[in-house]
């Protein structure tokens, strides 16, 4: 078998592992949407201290756009959050109306709520901006459900090279794209817009 | 897709209904605006391949009893209303000025309709929605000449409320037209009724297309109204949307355009003692082929991962719009024009009798007509590569079954393997039907079309070179290290002038390099001569991971914005793509 399909049997094993620490939230099915049955329903905790469900709270009927990141990051992250924050400031009051940001950590161990709430403050991220946590298997299925994944496992395996890219979807009308977290700032604004 | 819990129970049910019984039952798809596209699900055989991480399997099919569609050819109208004019019009999205619009007034006036309408891929999947050029899949066939200029107004009646993959703004790009910019279908320039991209300045139900079909270099020959060792053939038009070009073409959004001059003049029995008299009559000896990778539900709808940046490999095998098609044949000359549509997949092309490999005659890359003919008994092509082909089908008693074959080995979306299949995917089959109706009038001269001259070695060195290096980053695809800046040209590139551009492969992925505008010609691929069939000019360079390809371009006659990307659906959109501009 080829290296996707290996790496993809992984995280889907990991997925369904009923490990004693890290166990993964049992799944409940979520209410119908285009994405219901595609993405989980796992429980998360974001940086304000709420716990949401994946699907119902976070992606259903929504305009969100996803990244990933790790608050110990030194590479990627500080450019891409900056950039970030250029597309926040282009989309204005949108963001939190119909325009939702979120972005999860790569590093669900270390980054508790806490952790990310210092990150938000650091950069100024502000309200309409979400940063969640949550357990390991989780994390890592949504991680692969939104495309943010090497088909190298070896590649897919080293944090430093994660991901870079955004993920932007309109959930009500099951459009999805990605797009590199580094594209300036006005095309991703300009791109979220045009999917609103 | 490999699945878990919700996923799981889903497709439980799925299988339930399948199992159920013969009862068809009506799903209501996307719903546009006032319309409703009901589509019923006829219960669909079980597939018998395996999931693959790409997606389902498809259901099962019947090979070879659909009928190759060979495309209807458009019709041009007396009028536009309002009248096309170089300044953007009454409806018409915010275009800039044509350029150049005096020199070449439009003879011919085309109207296209682009919606969302029905489509059968196979008799034994549902009929269901796809994007179509007037609704049909693949586009109508444009039939053109050189000096005779037209204007094709395309209206976006895509539903705005569409739902699922793909984005219903368009911007259509003739690959690979000598063309002003404003008319090239530039990737930001999409539109709808009510939404516009980054380089329009309002949106629009329609844009103006001015194709001048004219040589390159008509400021360097007005004589002869260009060079016309500078024709090409076969193009073809697809969609290019900012972000959704592969979802978009992969709904069904593409068509060919075929040209014709003095030379290569689509009449095999010309009088003109200049004419080819190559096998000719489009649709009947001269015929386009598409080849498209797709890839069905269990359901038997067209299936589609929004989340995939390597590249979607399909399972069933689309000629002209349908799967494992047959094309009867006379026992004469027939000219193919073989297209690789994508999304992603590589080809190597076998025409085999009786599991023999045949030869036949290569005469065009990517449209352009060699300069001799080249029996060959293989193609290769990387997505957007054209092979124009000549197979004789008089060496074959009637009765006879030929058979179009791809046999590279391709399991992953960034690349073929370096093997050939153990057993061969048959793709298309040819039925000697008949004996030639007619006298078999055409030929394949010793010579088709001469070359344009290129400088020499020595002067190729003085020229401005530039380097554009194709990588990977952070799960994105790079040109130089950047991402895709729709307003920052990577090149700025003086109108008239010659240049060599360096195309360099890292990393271990394959990607078939398209530019825009201008066809180009190999000059070397890792300090070798290209091979024979690679000699002449091309607008789609397939750089293998590692290589370093050099290529000759002139920049000629217009001034604007243009693009230069792979043209894998899915790295296009993860913004391997770059913008160049030809400045005065």
């Amino acid at each position: 078998m080829n290296a996707r399909r290996a790496l993809l049997m992984a995280l889907s094993a990991a997925a369904l592992m009923p490990a004693a620490a890290g166990a993964r939230t049992p799944i409940q099915p979520g209410r119908t949407g285009p994405r219901a049955g595609y993405f989980p329903n796992a429980v998360f905790e974001t940086h304000d201290g709420r716990k949401v469900r994946f699907y119902d709270d976070v992606v259903r009927g929504r305009l969100v756009v996803f990244n990933m990141m790790y608050t110990a990051c030194a590479g990627i992250c500080p450019p891409n959050t900056a950039n970030l924050m250029a597309v926040r400031d282009a989309l204005g009051n949108r963001v939190g109306r119909d325009v939702h940001l979120v972005s999860l950590t790569l590093q669900p161990e270390t980054d508790t709520p806490a952790a990310l709430a210092a990150y938000a403050r650091q950069y100024g991220t502000g309200p309409g901006w979400t940063f969640l946590t949550g357990q390991r298997a989780d994390m890592e299925q949504v991680r692969r459900k939104l495309g943010f994944y090497d088909t190298d496992p070896a590649e897919d395996g080293r944090l430093s090279r994660h991901t870079g890219m955004v993920a932007i979807g309109n959930e009500r009308l099951d459009r999805w794209c990605m797009m590199p977290a580094l594209t300036p700032h006005k095309m991703i604004a300009h791109a979220i817009l045009n999917m609103a | 897709m490999s699945s878990t819990g919700l996923a799981q129970t889903g497709e439980e049910k799925i299988n339930e209904r399948i199992n159920e019984g013969r009862r068809g039952f009506f799903r209501r798809s996307a719903v546009g605006a006032g319309s409703a596209i009901l589509v019923e699900a006829a219960s669909v055989p079980p597939a018998i391949a395996k999931d693959s991480e790409d997606g389902p399997a498809s259901p099962s099919t019947r090979p070879f009893i659909e009928v190759l569609p060979v495309p209807m050819i458009k019709q041009p109208l007396a009028a536009l209303s309002p009248a096309p004019a170089i300044t953007r019009g009454d409806g018409e999205c915010g275009r800039d000025d044509h350029q150049r619009w005096g020199d070449f007034e439009p003879v011919k006036l085309y109207e296209l309709h682009v919606k969302e309408a029905l489509h059968s891929f196979h008799r034994d999947l549902p009929t269901q929605p796809v994007w179509g050029y007037d609704g049909i899949v693949p586009g109508p066939t444009f039939v053109a000449r050189y000096n005779e200029p037209v204007l094709v107004r395309i209206h976006n009646d895509l539903p705005a409320n569409h739902i699922g993959w793909g984005s219903p703004e368009i911007t259509t790009h003739l690959h690979n037209l000598h063309t002003a910019s404003e008319s090239d279908g530039f990737t930001g320039d999409y539109y709808s009724a009510t939404r516009y991209g980054p380089t329009l300045t309002g949106p629009g139900r329609y844009r103006d297309h001015h194709y001048p079909n004219c040589y390159a270099g008509y400021d360097a020959y007005p004589l002869t109204h260009g060079d016309s060792r500078e024709a090409m053939g076969t193009l073809w038009y697809h969609d290019h949307r900012l972000d959704f070009t592969g979802p978009n073409v992969y709904r069904g959004l593409s068509g060919f355009y075929l040209l014709f001059d003095a030379l290569d003049s689509g009449d095999e029995n010309d009088p003109n003692p200049e004419a080819l008299r190559l096998p000719s009559g489009v649709g009947e000896y001269d015929i386009p082929l598409v080849i498209q990778d797709r890839r069905f539900d269990r359901k038997g709808m067209l299936y589609f991962d929004p989340f995939n940046s390597d590249g979607l490999l399909g399972d069933k095998f689309l000629v002209n719009g349908k799967i494992q098609p047959l094309f009867e044949v006379e026992r004469r000359k027939y000219r193919f024009r073989i297209l690789d549509g994508g999304p992603a997949r590589f080809y190597e092309l076998y025409l085999q009798y009786k599991n023999a490999d045949q030869e036949f005659t290569y005469i065009a890359n990517d449209g352009n007509l060699l300069p001799a003919p080249l029996a060959m008994k293989k193609v290769r092509l990387g997505v957007a590569e054209r092979a124009d082909i000549v197979i004789d089908f008089s060496k074959y008693p009637l009765g006879s079954q030929l058979f179009l074959v791809n046999k590279l080995q391709q399991d992953d979306g960034r690349g073929p393997d370096d093997k050939l299949l153990d057993k061969p995917v048959q793709l298309l089959r040819f039925d000697v039907k008949a004996e030639a109706r007619r006298p078999d009038n055409s030929r394949v001269p010793a010579r088709l079309r001469e070359l344009p001259p290129i400088p020499s070695a020595a002067d190729l060195k003085k020229l401005r070179t530039r380097e554009f290096e194709f990588d990977r980053s952070n799960g994105g695809w790079t040109v130089n290290g950047q991402f895709f800046d729709i307003s920052k040209p990577a090149a700025q590139v003086k109108r008239g002038s010659e240049e060599v551009w360096v195309l360099k492969g890292k990393g271990d992925w394959h990607h078939p390099v398209h530019i825009h505008f201008e066809e180009g010609r190999i000059l070397s691929r890792n300090g070798k001569a290209p091979p024979a069939h690679e000699a002449g000019r091309k607008d789609v360079y397939v750089l293998v991971p590692g290589e370093e390809i050099r290529v000759f371009l002139r920049f000629r006659d217009y001034e604007g914005k243009y693009l230069m990307h792979c043209h894998n659906g899915m790295h296009e959109d993860h913004a391997m793509m770059v913008r160049y501009d030809v400045v005065p």
